[in-house]
């Protein structure tokens, strides 16, 4: 059957030149991980997962991740809708910018999000003199950093997608009448949906991991602002082994996320 | 391949025939050790930064023929390092509990001695627009504090010198070292953090720094020591030796350090 004939076909034509770096690539991407389960210390495990700070750390992680997707989602959808869709002078000025954060170390991000939103920032400083919000050292804060660092994944990936899609649907649409809105919930959204997904997922998992920019935003207080990456890097700082358990948690909880993700939504067609 | 291998060895040669020379050529000067040469690899607490700069330096002067070479970083990340097996010849730390868990792991050679001591004081914008004048101000509603995080010296000073006070302080962030608990003061964030007097020293254009009486209460005492696996032991005992003597206690003292 198609089944069984498509991975022999596959395995045996793989040339060497192929074969060696990508072997090499795996080992390298999966030693680390190797480490960290072989000096992992299993027989205190439990008692170190029910210390108190673990899951105050792991429930906010959680929780920043999701939301900062979330607006990611609703600001980045259409912005890569936008970059896609619609020819506008300084498109790819505009395009080359939304890829800044990929390439800005997430520290200067944090600075850089200070600057805007801090106390003094342009931002900042309009938002706590009208509303009487700040947003550094709050979970707001977090939700921000995170965000800022993560969306870039988001518009790429969505982007990508809309540019795949087949366009004659929308143009169908379009003939029959149908409002450039409309389109785009009727039609463009469901077209580029696991596109969409591909793009969260990925997004979450970076939100998760976010360091740099969110302790220089956010600050590190406890139950506030202390995310899983911020409780591994302190925990680095006097005991080692709580940071391995502490990585161990959030490798389990993204690895479980995106498998599950992977299976029931980012499958191809 | 032969011949390069060759270049190699006459290079290495002449090398240490320069390094001879180089140290010939010091006894004239007043140098304080005798004949070393070399790299000396130096791990020391990000506090030091500023003074131990300068005294390398220095050192470089006064021994021709010597490169110092500094990792500055959190005291508990150097002996994570050193215990890794990091190639270095001197570590400095900024409390006894990191200098500890390298002499526990068996890294140390000799005993560690206390080479300076550094006290917190409350970091404030500069003029000091909240008037902040004790470690009793800091929880007044609206005042935002740094402090550093439990985990790192300054963090553990802290939090001894509020409990000697008896004030019970919510803070706005528990940073992860002291430089980044000054920048937040630097930036504006924050009205206050609790530093080392030598940070406040280090930054006289940004900010002022208030001192108070509890601070006498958390000491902070730097142990310095040779590695046993330094890989220049001479120039590593030569260097801590130069950061004890009269020269290296003046750049510590103007830093803001106390010396013992």
């Amino acid at each position: 059957m198609s089944v069984s004939a498509a991975p022999r076909r596959g395995t045996l034509r793989v040339p060497l030149g192929l074969l060696v770096p990508a072997v090499l690539g795996l080992a390298f991407l999966a030693l680390p991980l190797a480490g960290l389960l072989l000096r992992a210390p299993w027989s205190t495990l439990p008692q170190r997962l029910a210390q108190p700070g673990v899951l105050t750390a792991l429930r906010l992680s959680l929780q920043t991740a999701t939301i900062a997707t979330a607006l990611c989602l609703l600001l980045g959808v259409p912005l890569a809708w936008l970059l896609a869709r619609v020819e506008f002078p300084g498109r790819r000025v505009v395009r080359a910018l939304v890829t800044v954060p990929l390439v800005l170390p997430p520290v200067v991000g944090g600075v850089a999000l200070l600057l805007v939103f801090g106390r003094r920032g342009i931002v900042g400083r309009w938002l706590a003199g009208t509303f009487g919000i700040t947003l550094p050292f709050s979970t707001a804060g977090v939700v921000l950093a995170e965000a800022f660092v993560a969306m870039p994944f988001l518009v790429i990936a969505v982007e990508g997608a809309l540019r795949g899609a087949d366009t004659r649907y929308e143009e169908a649409a379009a003939t029959l009448g149908a409002r450039r809105w409309t389109t785009f919930t009727h039609v463009t959204l469901p077209l580029v949906a696991p596109g969409i997904t591909a793009g969260a997922v990925l997004c979450w998992a970076r939100a998760l991991g976010e360091f740099g920019a969110t302790i220089t935003f956010a600050g590190n207080f406890p139950g506030r602002t202390q995310t899983m990456p911020l409780a591994v890097y302190l925990a680095l700082e006097t005991d080692m082994k709580a940071a391995i358990v502490l990585s161990l948690i959030l490798l389990t909880v993204s690895v479980a996320v995106l498998a599950a993700l992977r299976d029931r939504w980012i499958t191809s067609p | 391949m032969t011949a390069r291998w060759t270049r190699t060895a006459v290079v290495a040669l002449a090398l240490t025939a320069l390094s001879g020379c180089g140290g010939g050529a010091k006894a004239n000067g007043p140098a304080p050790s005798h004949g070393v040469t070399g790299t000396v690899t130096v791990f020391a607490a990000a506090s030091l930064t500023e003074s131990f700069t300068r005294i390398g330096k220095d050192f470089q002067a006064a021994n021709p023929g010597t490169k110092v070479t500094f990792n500055f970083a959190g005291s508990s990340a150097l002996a994570t390092q050193i215990n890794q097996g990091a190639p270095a010849d001197v570590f400095a730390s900024a409390a006894p509990a990191n200098m500890k868990t390298v002499t526990d792991a068996g890294n140390g050679d000799g005993t560690p001695v206390v080479f300076a001591s550094n006290q917190l004081v409350i970091a404030v914008p500069k003029g000091n627009p909240q008037g902040i004048a004790g470690l009793a101000d800091l929880t007044r509603p609206g005042v935002k504090v740094a402090v550093c995080a439990v985990q790192v010296p300054c963090g553990a000073a802290a939090k001894k010198a509020l409990a000697v006070a008896g004030v019970k302080l919510t803070p706005a962030t528990e940073e992860q070292d002291v430089k980044a608990a000054l920048a937040k003061v630097k930036l504006g964030e924050v009205d206050a953090a609790l530093v080392y007097r030598t940070d406040v020293t280090a930054a006289p254009s940004d900010v002022d720094g208030v001192q108070f009486p509890e601070s006498a209460q958390a000491v902070n005492d730097y142990p310095i020591e040779v590695l046993k696996n330094a890989p220049n032991k001479a120039g590593a005992q030569a260097f801590v030796a130069y950061v004890r003597s009269g020269e290296g206690r003046a750049v510590l003292t103007a830093a803001g350090f106390r010396c013992p």
